[in-house]
């Protein structure tokens, strides 16, 4: 079996539920609603035997719906092959299912994205921030957090101050123009 | 025999055994020559400050060489590295820990001023919460730097009023 194959097998399975596959340079990726993510993944891991979660991503599209996004990178011992789980995040809701039952190794990889982006996972055995520390107030790989951080105090516990930048290069902006367009010298955000 | 009133006189016979000098300067070259580093590593400077003691630069040289893991023994506290938030209070902690008289060594551009990591989740420069006495650059700083950053921290301790500054109230009793 090779990633097309599991495609197809996937949309057999979900139906109406399946949003679409693409290859780029013989990677697959294929697309699948918040609302049946644990079940796909589900059938990856025992009818497709994709048995490794490589990675799990948080993304952040500003300015597009939805806004977040998280990608599962999915790789089977069985039959050598990779596949690439990508699902939207509502961004009032932020909410998916965790996987962390199907591949222990997600429990971190969740972890670092509730940190970061700020999308809980529901049914995870402990979700606590991993990088920062607990009771930072932001999340700042979120678009809308200036690079040069925000001043934040945890009395005893660790404080933060904005860095000086000087103008230096802040967050990019999803788009398909060139890099002067997608990554402005600074960007103002108002929160 | 001498009066009591006299002050010390040259004496060919004790020639070489005795020195006159200051208090503060005994103290201050005791103190200056026997340094014993706390090695707060925390990135790669802590690589640099390894080579330090080992034998090809030779920290020992300098009286430097008894790295202590414990605050409570040790004079001079190398940030050796890139300071997080997170960690910034525990290094904080560890300072305070050190007994009297102690220094700060800030090693290499992160320690000194936060360096490349113009950053949300870095401190930028120890300084913001510890007194530091030394800056060295370098990303990170080569053996010698680290070496040149200690004889000038020993020039420092020379200079230094360790014993009006550590016995200052008694003093004030006294007078």
């Amino acid at each position: 079996m090779d990633a097309t194959e599991a495609s197809s097998k996937l949309e057999q399975e979900l139906g109406k539920d399946f949003h679409g596959s693409s290859m780029f340079r013989d990677e697959v990726s294929v697309v699948i609603p918040g609302s049946r993510i644990k079940d796909a993944l589900k059938f990856c891991r025992e009818v497709l035997l994709f048995d490794y979660l490589v990675d799990l991503s948080g993304i952040d599209n500003m300015d597009e719906d939805p806004r977040y996004g998280v990608v599962y990178e999915l790789y089977s011992y069985q039959y050598g092959c990779h596949l690439r789980v990508k699902t939207g995040v509502d961004e009032a809701e932020r909410e998916l299912p965790s996987v962390a039952d199907i591949w222990p190794t997600a429990n971190w990889h969740e972890r670092e994205a509730y940190d970061m982006f700020g999308i809980t996972f529901k049914g995870h055995p402990d979700l606590r921030r991993i990088l920062m520390w607990e009771g930072y107030p932001f999340f700042p790989l979120r678009k809308d957090f200036p690079l040069a951080g925000k001043q934040s105090e945890m009395p005893d516990v660790a404080f933060s101050e904005s860095a000086p930048l000087e103008g230096g290069p802040f967050v990019t902006s999803p788009s398909s123009a060139g890099t002067d367009k997608r990554e402005p010298r600074s960007r103002e955000t108002d929160s | 025999m001498a009066t009591e009133t006299a002050p010390a006189a040259y004496d060919s016979k004790i020639e070489g055994n005795i020195i006159f000098t200051r208090l503060d300067s005994a103290i201050n070259w005791m103190r200056g020559n026997s340094l014993w580093p706390m090695p707060m590593g925390l990135a790669c400077c802590a690589i640099e400050l390894m080579a330090t003691g080992a034998s090809r630069f030779d920290i020992s040289r300098f009286g430097a060489e008894v790295m202590r893991f414990s605050p409570r023994q040790s004079d001079v506290m190398i940030v050796a590295g890139t300071v997080t938030y997170k960690m910034a209070l525990a290094v904080k902690r560890i300072y305070d820990q050190m007994p009297e008289p102690k220094w700060v060594i800030a090693m290499g551009a992160c320690a000194s001023s936060g360096g490349m990591y113009r950053s949300y989740a870095v401190l930028q420069g120890i300084d913001h919460l510890l007194p530091v006495d030394v800056y060295i650059s370098g990303c990170p700083p080569r053996p010698e730097a680290l070496l040149e950053g200690l004889m000038r921290l020993q020039t420092k301790i020379a200079e230094e009023d360790s014993l009006l500054a550590q016995k200052r109230e008694l003093l004030e009793d006294i007078s």
